[in-house]
């Protein structure tokens, strides 16, 4: 079968769309474990958005009038921007410092960047009490110059835009246009330097949105560096991403992975490991100089102060330890858990900036329901069906060469 | 809305340097003098928590007047909601019995305002802060920023509204005084331009220095609120929030906001340099790939 479409690819234009329609049919069974699991997930996500939009957001959500904002926006949007990180980080390496040693990771990286991206913008419209409105912001007619969402809002759509550039090429590559490859390859250097100066503004803007709400963040996670910390913390959160996703794609597409490709990820998730545990050391190091700074270390004896002390020892300076560990003994298997821990500690930060430590005086406390876990875990099922259905029939984990050889033999 | 946080700060008198940056641009002499925020006092020791400023509150915003039995009550807390902008609470202090009202405090530079993205929330000439429904998308970025909690959400709603304070911004551009202070029988509410209601809490205070602490709430919290309050006894024992900026709150987001013209115009530029100075000589003159 894949010996037809190949034949299709080589010969342009008549065929191509016979070619993008035959893409659509599943290449694998679809009776996987995965699927069994998350194709009800997601249908049941789909009566809660309907439900949703019925009744409003009590029907399903459990935020409060004091913390108006939830799992969807504290999950979603801002643990899940962080975690798309890695892609200006690896493109910066790539294209601007010029490590062509990190070249493979940028096709997979951009991908999920882009992805992770669209469907939080997804998650946001969810969340959202007027979405139709979602346009007033863009089209012009009331501009909020002053607000610091106005600015992330734009520059994660632009940045949305600047993905999509850097990763045409390969779609221009699975199309077998040459010529539209080339034309749009020329965009990507463009597109990088806008997207690593759009991510700098974005991830720190992020970070920024809760400056206003000085007093209602416990003091431990309230701090005026909190855009400078959530800016150096994107970037390990980002790349613990690379390597973790690394060694499940590792496992899922082993059949695109050659033995030569194991032993050259290896060296990457080592200097990538570096990368982690320098940057990790800065924000930790921050942190202390922000708590002498503002006389918080007072709160650490209390029960909050026990919750801050878990996420800054537990999933910041052990995992920055097994990086460094990791490195020097040369086993993949603790920078993993290394990557790992420090997602955690990712999830756990920026939960407690926008959630758990937002108005944490207030009782009862916000606690999401099943039905928004739901929705939070569906919106990554399908970014996950997307992104495998890109990774099996695109050349990103591979080079089309490898993927025309492979045919051949 | 930079024009009135000049004019507002002037009129106060502690106009300082670290504004005149940004605020200072395009504001004429004339225009500065023509208006000032209007304000309201609340004088706790006169409240007597009759609830005649909710009901009159409910009916100027066609809201739902509240319930038989939703009385002030030392022993519960009453709390706003999204159809109730306005609430009268009893608070057993030392002073005894106390009637304090809670409602949107007003700020001169509001937080909701400067939080807002599509400028939903606006800070009026006149002194309100005033929500305007076709421009809000409903990310609630107003309810995690206002210092004082006021914005309320209607969460159980498909097109869901703010529901806060306008000081009766529509009773005020028709010339009449906000139906709260209107129908107060106590005349524990003043209305008029801040520097006079102001000038009036202090006199008060001055007069009767017993029966007031020396402290007139929203003169300076949160950078100073259309919203003034006198009280007997001091205001954290009624539950007022007291760990509050002095500064205005949209002053927290102001280095953060300067910063990104620079970023925008130096990163592209450090990055093309970087770029040039790590690029390998037998590259030079080759397609970037």
């Amino acid at each position: 079968m894949s010996e037809s479409i190949l034949s299709e690819v080589l010969t342009p234009k008549a065929s191509r769309w016979k070619f993008v329609l035959s893409e659509f049919k599943p290449k694998a069974s679809l009776w996987t474990m995965f699927n069994l699991i998350s194709v009800p997930t997601v249908l049941v996500a789909a009566v809660i958005i309907v439900i949703r939009f019925i009744y409003g957001l009590s029907a399903v959500s459990n935020v409060t009038q004091t913390v108006p904002w939830g799992l969807w926006k504290g999950f979603n949007v801002v643990t899940g921007v962080a975690f798309a990180g890695g892609a200006y980080v690896l493109t910066f390496m790539v294209y601007i410092l010029g490590l062509e040693k990190y070249k493979p990771l940028v096709r997979v990286t951009v991908l999920n960047g882009f992805l992770a991206y669209t469907f939080y913008a997804f998650a946001l419209i969810l969340d959202l009490g007027k979405p139709w409105n979602i346009i007033n912001p863009i089209i012009g007619n009331s501009f909020g110059t002053s607000s610091i969402l106005f600015l992330v809002a734009w520059h994660f759509m632009l940045y949305i835009v600047a993905q999509l550039i850097e990763f045409s090429p390969t779609v221009a590559e699975w199309l077998g246009s040459e010529r539209a490859r080339r034309n749009l390859k020329r965009l990507t250097l463009g597109a990088v330097v806008f997207g690593i100066t759009l991510s700098t503004l974005h991830q720190s803007g992020l970070g920024a949105l809760f400056l206003m709400a000085k007093g209602k963040i416990h003091p431990l996670w309230y701090s005026e560096f909190i855009p400078t910390l959530f800016f150096i913390s994107s970037i390990f959160a980002g790349l613990s991403m690379v390597i973790f996703q690394g060694s499940i794609l590792q496992r899922v597409f082993a059949y695109q992975m050659d033995a030569h490709s194991d032993e050259h990820h290896n060296i990457m998730i080592r200097g990538l490991s570096r990368v982690c545990a320098i940057a990790m050391f800065a924000y930790f190091f921050l942190k202390i100089i922000d708590m002498v700074h503002n006389h918080t270390l007072g709160y650490l004896t209390t029960t909050m102060g026990a919750w801050y002390l878990v996420e800054m020892i537990g999933f910041v300076l052990i995992p920055m330890i097994l990086f460094v560990y990791g490195v020097r003994m040369g086993t993949p298997q603790l920078i993993k858990l290394a990557a790992l821990m420090t997602l955690i500690g990712i999830i756990l930060n920026r939960m407690n900036v926008s959630v758990i430590a937002y108005r944490w005086d207030e009782i009862p406390r916000y606690i999401p329901t099943w039905m928004e876990w739901v929705v939070t875990v569906s919106i990554i099922f399908v970014q996950i069906w997307i992104f495998r259905w890109v990774i099996h029939r695109m050349p990103v984990l591979r080079t089309m060469e490898t993927m025309t050889a492979r045919v051949k033999d | 809305m930079s024009i009135n946080r000049r004019e507002f700060l002037k009129t106060m008198g502690i106009a300082g340097a670290s504004l005149s940056g940004v605020t200072a641009l395009g504001a004429s002499k004339s225009e500065l003098e023509s208006s000032e925020f209007y304000s309201i006092l609340h004088d706790i020791t006169l409240c007597e928590g009759c609830q005649e400023c909710e009901f009159a509150c409910a009916k100027a915003n066609n809201l739902p007047a509240p319930a038989d039995g939703d009385y002030p009550d030392s022993s519960k807390k009453r709390v706003l909601k999204p159809n109730q902008y306005s609430v009268i609470n009893a608070v057993e202090s030392t002073a005894g019995e106390v009637y304090t009202k809670q409602q949107c405090m007003h700020c001169a530079q509001p937080a909701c305002a400067s939080a807002c993205l599509t400028q939903a929330m606006h800070k009026t000439a006149e002194g309100p802060v005033t929500w305007t429904e076709g421009k809000c998308m409903g990310c609630r970025y107003c309810m995690i920023s206002c210092p004082f909690d006021i914005p309320k959400f209607e969460f159980d709603d498909n097109n869901p509204k703010i529901g806060k304070c306008q000081m009766c911004f529509s009773r005020l551009q028709a010339g009449q005084v906000p139906a709260c202070v209107e129908n107060c029988p106590a005349g524990a509410l003043s209305f008029g331009k801040r520097s006079a209601i102001l000038r009036e809490a202090h006199q008060r205070i001055l007069d009767d220095p017993d029966g007031y602490v020396d402290h007139v709430y929203g003169e300076f919290e949160a950078g100073g609120t259309s919203w003034l309050n006198i009280s007997p006894v001091p205001f954290d024992e009624l539950g007022f929030k007291t760990n509050l900026e002095t500064k205005p709150y949209p002053e927290l987001t102001k280095g953060f906001l300067y910063s990104v013209p620079s970023v925008f115009i130096l990163w592209p530029a450090l990055l093309m340099g970087l770029r040039e100075a790590t690029r390998r000589d037998d590259k030079v003159g080759e397609n970037h790939e």
